[in-house]
């Protein structure tokens, strides 16, 4: 067996019995990195001395028996997060060399737990995209391809794609990632690993680079559910430093994935059969029904009326946001900045702007200033801001009667680098089924159950109660079981 | 409704992006494609609804109002495109 081979689960396991070392298991993942990221670009930034320096006093705290609880786990995290010390880009231009003097949150906690980072995962510029087509540093590509055309390179999802491109290739043992409007569940789904986006508040949002700051949250993607789970664990806590982070406790999310479905109510919403789902993607919602019915869950259908509004309110919510968060980018403080003689403060910030921010990002960033302008602002923020409030009472009453809800998580498998980019709204129904739990800000997990024609992987989404991922990782770790998928993308590494 | 030219330039200033004559029309025609899409917001009944504005449950917490942060200056400089002594540097504002 490859080191890389482990699943996250296994490598503690591994580790704490001292089959393998630290050093052994991140210098394994380091060389799969050199020999496939030149063709993935998972990785932006890969911090190899660090991560061997991480892992050799991974190793002595083993030996001296104050190991925690992801001591030596080699992961990637998505370049979105600050990393002090390590240059950190958001997929951006603008940001230059920018090189936080400060550690997130959600990265620090993780390496108080023991865990090595082996770089910097690519994503969409500022987290808006679902291709990963958007990156200043270039495309990502999906280890995946199609059974009958392995020649079309495929995109890995976004805007987690490094993230995600990296679990599925095997170039990590798991990775934190961001969810705005299904930036992990999507990316998750296309590359045939789990991820899940938690509650709102779950994991502070201190130290990320803020895209939609009502929206965004954090969230690991890995390639079983219970690896998720241990890394949210560790990733998840109150944070004085994030004003909407939730003093709660953060239960074991591992154990909840035994936990079983019997007995359970499975919401199905009848508004997400769309027109124009390919019937696989259909029948595989169907499957995926029968296997929790299977091990003792009631399925029942529901109703969240509200859903076809989801996409268009989210293009007003996240993009106001947006607008107002990116305005920090002026060429003065940090990153970029363009001059020409004689320009004025207008103009280096007009310039810097035009040059750092990439198309879609400007475009977004349009529209935000659009629809917060004043004499708009009515009829299209406060507008989208009570349509929000519809969805999320949509949730609310439908979680009065069930305990989770099972949707598909895309309504495709991975598609052609080349393919949807010409038309912006084309790209942004990627979302339909992931962007509800966002607006809502409930927990959503995609969760990897079986292949399409092609031999492209397509995942199911659970969908659960405001701090209750616990029967959300129960659901999918029964959907997981059931599904057994075994398929492997065809760039891996250990090959 | 759909953004005549003019309104695409005063967008683009408000955003503080430059956007050269030549870009206004691709601007103007994937902003037209994105705000007809959402115009079908405008049949939803929100009467009596009350805004959603934050994304969380929870509600936002006091804490004293007092400094608990600063003297960090060489951090605070250390990204600077222009640093100037314990400035950042901008282009002369005021003549």
């Amino acid at each position: 067996m490859h080191p890389t081979d482990f699943t996250l689960r296994g490598a503690i396991d591994a580790l704490s019995e001292g089959i393998i070392s630290s050093v052994e298991l991140t210098s394994a993942h380091l060389d799969a990195i050199a020999k496939l990221n030149p063709r993935l670009n998972a990785y932006i930034s890969v911090t190899g001395e660090q991560a061997l320096a991480q892992a050799r006093a991974s190793d002595a705290r083993r030996a001296e028996g104050t190991a925690g609880p992801l001591d030596g786990v080699p992961l990637a995290i998505k370049d979105l997060f600050c990393t002090a010390g390590t240059r950190t880009t958001a997929g951006s231009r603008i940001l230059g060399n920018f090189t936080p003097p400060y550690e997130s949150t959600v990265s620090a906690n993780l390496l108080r737990d023991g865990a090595v980072f082996l770089g910097k995962a690519n994503l969409d510029e500022f987290a808006m995209g679902s291709s990963n087509t958007t990156s200043a540093f270039g495309p990502v590509e999906n280890p995946w391809s199609r059974r009958n055309d392995p020649e079309t390179r495929l995109v890995p999802g976004g805007s987690s794609g490094g993230s995600a491109a990296a679990v599925a290739a095997r170039l990590a043992l798991g990775a934190t990632a961001t969810d705005t409007g299904g930036s992990i569940r999507q990316p998750a789904a296309f590359c045939g690993i789990a991820g899940i986006k938690p509650t709102y508040g779950r994991c502070s949002r201190f130290g990320i680079v803020a895209f939609a700051s009502s929206l965004d949250q954090a969230g690991p993607v890995a390639r079983t559910v219970e690896d998720c789970a241990i890394l949210l664990r560790s990733m998840a806590g109150f944070d004085p430093k994030d004003s909407t982070s939730a003093d709660v406790p953060v239960p074991d999310f591992g154990a909840a994935c035994a936990r079983g479905v019997k007995g359970l109510r499975i919401g199905v919403p009848k508004e997400y059969r769309l027109d124009g789902t390919p019937p696989e993607i259909a029948a595989l919602w169907e499957q995926g029904l029968a296997w929790l019915r299977a091990q003792g869950a009631e399925t029942v259908e529901i109703s969240l009326p509200h859903t076809q509004y989801a996409l268009p309110t989210y293009y007003i919510v996240a993009p106001a946001e947006a607008s107002s968060n990116l305005a920090r980018y002026d060429g003065v403080r940090f990153g970029l900045r363009v001059t020409e003689p004689g320009s004025d403060l207008k103009d280096l910030y007009e310039r810097t702007r035009a040059e750092g921010f990439g198309a879609e990002v400007r475009r977004r960033i349009l529209i935000g200033t659009y629809v917060l302008s004043a004499g708009y602002y009515d009829a299209y923020y406060l507008k989208a801001q009570k349509i929000r409030a519809l969805i999320k009472r949509d949730f609310d009453e439908a979680f009065r009667t069930v305990d989770a809800i099972v949707t598909p998580a895309t309504p495709s498998a991975a598609f052609g680098m080349d393919e949807k980019q010409d038309d912006p709204v084309k790209m942004y129904l990627n979302d339909v089924f992931t962007v509800t739990a966002n607006l809502a800000g409930l927990p959503g997990l995609a969760v990897p159950a079986g292949l399409d024609g092609q031999g492209l992987p397509l995942g199911l989404q659970v969908i659960g109660r405001a701090f209750d991922e616990e029967t959300v990782f129960a659901v999918g770790a029964a959907i997981e079981h059931a599904a057994d998928f075994t398929a492997l993308p065809a760039l891996r590494a250990g090959i | 409704m759909s953004l005549d030219l003019d309104q695409v330039r005063r967008i683009a200033s408000l955003a503080r992006i430059r956007l050269k004559e030549s870009e206004l029309g691709q601007a103007q025609a994937e902003l037209n494609g994105i705000l007809g899409w959402i115009e079908q917001l405008q049949a939803v009944d929100t009467d009596g609804i009350e805004p959603m504005a934050g994304g969380g449950a929870v509600a936002l917490r006091p804490r004293p109002d007092a400094v608990t942060d600063g003297g960090q200056a060489e951090r605070v400089l250390a990204n600077a495109p222009d640093r100037q002594g314990e400035y950042f540097g901008v282009p002369k504002v005021v003549e």
